[in-house]
């Protein structure tokens, strides 16, 4: 476990007071080896908020999404999301590494959706969506069918309810994982590159789905893509990347239109001229 | 000597007998090795480090013995420490035992064939660490080392005469009793290897069903 000074040093927000929902970054420090992925990392990302992060492969945006989900450890700093950190918990005035009983409490308020969906193959559509609510929040069964039937549907795959995984295409299964992590009912909900893996005919299903919950519920979503239109579409604010740390910041209109940033602006001219 | 077929039709019966010992012995010892294995292979994942350790030097050290060491040990040392097994069951936990080490290298295989984005996902969903193993990671897992866990089970088979030497009646035990009572030998070895070898093919046909059925997807 690696040693965090700034996590002792940091004055511990109050559980649920005001002004600390949301996701705060804090001195957040990534190294792969000796590859330094985020360096002195700060923002913050407003409860409801719908956020962006763009830039260059390789400057960090994934990770930033993997630490959040805990599938990472912080080398130095601390994620706060709702006054709660991520690697810390408080025993007695002290901060100590987090268990694994303290993880899976804060977890449950974020979700995520990967680039490789990551659906188990070994289940139905439906048992893949209703896994977690019935062994994770104890619903019943047949709440948990509810549940995921309405999901199904909202995704528009009310028929693939008793299909494996392995006989849907890219999208519908990326749909699926979205309807699985949205069963959980997460405040958060992480994108990571949720279309790179499709065909292009198969994208604006998958966008479409996402924009209608973007519309339609008040959950805070976190987004890595490379899909600018959405981006502009959805998000409140766009975060522009490199080598470990926000060069530019501001609203879709801002940084799509007049990108002030000479990397932001050599980073969106090669995006664009792709498509 | 000659092949005296009224001798051999008259043995058959004890032989059958013995046979009927050996599959169980096998079948009953197979179903120790496929649960120790898995508990082993698992032990290896432990989020603990010592365990994961203590787990792979034990089934290091299981491997680089010889099945008919630890048979002898448990016939003979196991009693010393109060714990007195029958003979068959003595058997079937040395062969049990023994086989572990090896099941437990397929599943290792197994699982870690699975991929990082499948316990990623199970992370993301918050599912607790038994659902994990259980619903997402062993069924993906053992799917596709079947074939090579059904291989062993006909190892095992060919390795049952070992218990012979502590005493077990299994078939190879009951053709050395038959021999050493009428002093012929020819009739009762030839039908155990005959018998064998019935057993060994029908169990290898039906391990290529297996492996159509499971190796390919």
């Amino acid at each position: 476990m690696a040693t965090t000074d700034s996590a002792a040093d940091a004055v511990l927000p109050e559980d649920g007071a005001a002004g600390t929902d949301g996701i705060r970054f804090d001195g957040v420090v990534k190294r792969f080896g000796d590859n330094v992925v985020l360096r002195e990392l700060d923002f913050s990302v407003a409860a409801g908020e719908r956020v962006t992060l763009i830039g260059p492969s390789g400057s960090g945006k994934t990770t930033i999404l993997r630490l959040l989900m805990t599938l990472e450890k912080v080398d130095d700093g601390v994620i706060w999301v709702d006054g709660r950190s991520l690697s810390h918990m408080r025993r007695g005035d002290r901060l100590v590494p987090a268990d694994e009983k303290y993880l899976r409490r804060v977890r449950s308020d974020i979700g995520m959706v990967f680039q490789q969906f990551n659906l188990f193959p070994n289940m139905s559509v439906l048992r893949n969506v209703t896994e977690a609510p019935v062994h994770v929040l104890g619903l019943s069964k047949d709440e948990a069918v509810e549940r995921a039937r309405e999901l199904l549907e909202l995704v528009g795959l009310s028929d693939k309810a008793d299909a494996h995984p392995g006989a849907l295409s890219g999208g519908q299964q990326q749909r699926v994982a979205i309807a699985r992590a949205l069963a959980m009912r997460p405040k958060i909900l992480l994108q990571d590159e949720v279309t790179s893996a499709l065909d292009p005919e198969l994208v604006a299903g998958v966008l479409d789905v996402l924009r209608d919950i973007a519309n339609e519920t008040d959950i805070t979503m976190l987004c890595v893509t490379h899909e600018m239109g959405f981006a502009r579409d959805v998000s409140n604010r766009v975060l522009m990347f490199d080598q470990g740390q926000i060069v530019e910041e501001g609203t879709p209109e801002k940084i799509f239109s007049e990108p002030e940033n000479q990397r932001t602006q050599d980073f969106l001219h090669a995006v664009l001229d792709q498509h | 000597m000659i092949w005296d077929w009224h001798f051999a039709g008259s043995i058959l019966p004890d032989l059958l007998r013995g046979l009927v010992v050996t599959v169980e012995a096998t079948l009953l010892g197979y179903a120790v090795a496929l649960g120790l294995g898995l508990v082993w292979a698992i032990l290896r994942r432990s989020p603990s480090r010592i365990v994961g350790q203590v787990v792979r030097w034990v089934v290091e050290f299981i491997r680089s013995t010889p099945l008919l060491v630890q048979l002898f040990f448990l016939f003979f040392a196991l009693p010393a420490t109060g714990l007195t097994l029958s003979a068959l069951v003595t058997g079937v936990l040395g062969l049990g035992l023994h086989y572990s080490a090896y099941t437990s290298e397929v599943y290792r295989a197994g699982i870690a064939d699975v991929p990082v984005g499948q316990w990623e996902a199970a992370t993301a969903l918050n599912l607790p660490r038994r659902r994990v193993w259980a619903g997402v990671v062993l069924p993906q897992a053992v799917r596709k080392v079947i074939p090579t866990l059904a291989n062993y089970l006909i190892a095992m088979f060919k390795d049952s005469p070992l218990l012979l030497a502590i005493t077990v009646p299994e078939m190879l035990h009951s053709a050395y009793a038959v021999g050493a009572k009428s002093l012929r030998f020819l009739e009762p070895m030839t039908i155990v290897g005959v018998l064998f070898v019935i057993v060994s093919v029908l169990s290898s046909f039906l391990l290529r069903r297996l492996e159509f059925r499971y190796g390919n997807n």
